[in-house]
């Protein structure tokens, strides 16, 4: 159990991480999210007792790490895979952290043997390969058989093989009983790998719950819904009635209808009291990769250099096409804008924890649903659907 | 806690328990740990390797010339001539000790040491433990070796029992004592390139310095620098009296200072590393 509470850490005048509580439970993979430069290191080194915390304090089992007894026993890590001296053989790399934990030698071996890098024990780690190296820092936290589990991007520079061996070890391990933190920038891994997500932008908590609830929570459904294009009358009847129903409803470019709010069984109920005709109507679900895109939009320190100048040009006026995204240039029905903008504080309906449990807000529940919803790529949108 | 509590989420009934016995981890695990890293590095046999070469290679040169010289070394020992290879030996005991700590620095490495030991304080111990002995010990037994040689070779007084001490077990502790102060000032700077500059200036630069202070108004500045820069300190070991002046250190008196001037800047290496970021 790995408990934080109120943790801040400022280097200087930047806030790298500004009052994050949240708990990370034992038996499940607890996935660790935010984009580059969010602050998942500096709270996994918080957690470490490598760095003091400027403010809020964070326990392993009620005890901070540096005052656990038997510490090497009961947490290990993987922070960074180049952490280790590239002179040093992979065996005695671990070998001198066995001892320094006081873990018998043999156990060195095993853990070797656990990571497939037994055949190249002997060799100096400079020579390693990126997956290697991901490979050695994963069995110098798996050393001391500890009880808490803490990996920091594990299966960056991994083969798909690796891949797919590091996601069955997470889940291996929190069955077994293990508290597994494992932070990440990459939703689609979490997706496979967590049970439970804690998500973070900027320094700030922007999600704890599980993958379930985050995926219900931050996903827009949506109908499509295409009348005869040959009647544009009916077209127009149709997003009345919708409306009128409760139903939010938007151009998509091809003019087809795209409607939340409402279950595809009751538009199409609508639809026949009005005596629309419909030639589509199919349920469109966006990928949870654009879910955590757009719950983390206003959060990313890092972006290119094409978003900054878009960013420093005259504001559009309406009707114009949407910040530089000139190759699609028809999509303007569907609002872009929203994306770039991070949502003011208190208004982004994910910026905090669910205050009841298993009460996920229904998708796009609150009015103006689509302002955050659009994606960067809005072309992909219905194909992503999982 | 707001987080949702779905029965999934619910603690197992049973936290894992590790079957390999567990016990306290002590200060002789991480000698045994620093003993395994000193070793299983290359830097550490080719700092080792060079010095043991300069030692011999120096002081048996300076041997050689000083026994087919005319000149009667009249009441002077054979021993002064391990100062020649002292000289370049400390300078590879001080990258030896900014590397034994810095280089966890540099490669992150120390992140993870930290991690298995949570205990600062119990590292830099064993890391200074180990290294003072691995350095005393080797040069301990080069410089006897060298002294012996040079004492066979050389025809000059007869050294006394103290005489031998200073140039062989002295000439060990003092150069490990460099080494020590070399190790602290890189846990403070956490730099190998940096540590090392600061390092080797402090060893060179008083006495090139002190050369150069021709203004009489520096005049006792400069007499100070002579007298306490670190060669000259590692003069007086080999000698009873004060080489330069009537005071200064002479005998075991500049093993002291050097000794002093480690445990206090070691002192403040434990304060910062145990306060700092790491």
């Amino acid at each position: 159990m790995i408990e934080a509470v109120g943790l801040t850490k400022r280097y200087g005048a930047k806030t790298a991480v500004y009052d994050l509580s949240f708990r990370v439970r034992p038996g499940v993979v607890t996935g660790f999210l935010g984009p580059n430069g969010s602050g998942k290191s500096t709270t996994m080194r918080m957690i470490l007792g490598l760095d003091q915390p400027s403010a809020g304090h964070v326990t392993i089992g009620g005890h901070p790490f540096r005052q656990l007894p038997n510490a090497p026993r009961q947490v290990g890590a993987l922070l960074d895979a180049k952490a280790v001296h590239g002179g040093r053989s992979a065996r005695s790399h671990l070998l001198s952290l066995a001892q320094l934990a006081g873990i018998p030698a043999q156990r060195v071996d095993e853990v070797l043997g656990v990571v497939g890098l037994q055949d190249v024990a002997k060799r100096r780690s400079k020579g390693f390969s990126l997956g290697m190296g991901q490979r050695l820092g994963i069995a110098a936290a798996l050393l001391g058989d500890p009880q808490v589990l803490l990996f920091d991007e594990p299966v960056n520079g991994l083969d798909p093989e690796g891949i797919l061996w590091v996601r069955n070890l997470m889940k291996k391990l929190a069955a077994e009983g293990r508290t597994v933190f494992v932070s990440s920038h990459l939703m689609s891994e979490m997706a496979l790998t967590a049970d439970h997500l804690i998500v973070i932008g900027r320094g700030q908590l922007l999600a704890d719950m599980s993958v379930k609830d985050f995926i219900s929570a931050n996903s827009a459904d949506f109908a499509r819904v295409r009348t005869p294009g040959t009647e544009p009358a009916q077209r127009e009847k149709l997003t009345t009635v919708l409306t009128e129903a409760g139903g939010q409803v938007l151009s998509e470019p091809d003019g087809a209808l795209r409607v939340t709010g409402l279950p595809l069984p009751r538009i199409s109920d609508l639809a026949h009291d009005a005596d629309v005709r419909l030639w589509e109507l199919s349920p469109h679900q966006a990928s949870l990769e654009e879910a955590y895109m757009r719950l983390t939009q206003g959060a990313v320190d890092y972006r290119s250099t094409d978003d900054r100048l878009a960013h420093l040009q005259p504001p559009l006026q309406p009707g114009q096409p949407g910040y530089g995204v000139p190759q699609q240039p028809s999509v303007q029905d569907v609002p872009q804008q929203g994306w770039y903008a991070p949502p003011p504080p208190g208004q982004n309906p994910y910026a905090t924890a669910p205050q009841a449990p298993g009460h996920a807000p229904a998708p796009a529940p609150a009015p103006g649903p689509y302002a955050p919803q659009a994606a960067p790529r809005p072309s992909d949108t219905p194909k992503d659907a999982r | 806690m707001t987080a949702p509590a779905h029965p999934q989420h619910a603690p197992a009934p049973h936290a894992y328990v590790s079957p390999i016995p567990v016990r306290r981890a002590h200060l002789g695990d991480a000698l045994a740990s620093e003993w395994t890293k000193i070793r299983s590095v290359r830097s550490t046999m080719w700092t080792l390797g060079v010095m043991i070469l300069l030692m011999v290679v120096i002081g048996l040169g300076v041997a050689a010339i000083a026994a087919s010289s005319e000149v009667s070394m009249d009441e002077e020992t054979a021993l002064g001539f391990g100062f020649f290879g002292m000289l370049p030996a400390s300078i590879c005991v001080i990258t030896l000790g900014v590397l034994t700590i810095a280089s966890e620095y540099g490669t992150g490495m120390i992140r993870t040491t930290l991690t298995a030991c949570p205990s600062r304080a119990r590292v830099l111990t064993a890391k200074a433990i180990v290294f003072f002995l691995l350095v005393f010990t080797v040069t301990t037994v080069v410089a006897t070796l060298v002294a012996l040689a040079q004492v066979a070779l050389v025809d000059a007084a007869e050294p006394s029992a103290d005489e031998w001490l200073r140039a062989t077990v002295g000439t060990g502790a003092y150069l490990a004592a460099l080494g020590l102060l070399s190790l602290a000032i890189g846990t403070i700077i956490r730099h190998s390139a940096g540590a090392i500059t600061v390092m080797i200036g402090l060893l060179l630069l008083p006495l090139v310095a002190a050369l150069f202070m021709f203004s009489v108004a520096l005049k006792s500045v400069q007499e100070w620098l002579f007298t306490y820069a670190i060669p000259s300190q590692m003069i007086a070991l080999y000698s009873a009296q004060p080489p330069f002046g009537e005071d200064g250190p002479a005998g075991w008196e500049p093993l002291l200072i050097m000794g002093g001037t480690a445990a206090v800047v070691l002192a403040g290496a434990y304060a910062l590393l145990n306060s700092r970021d790491v």
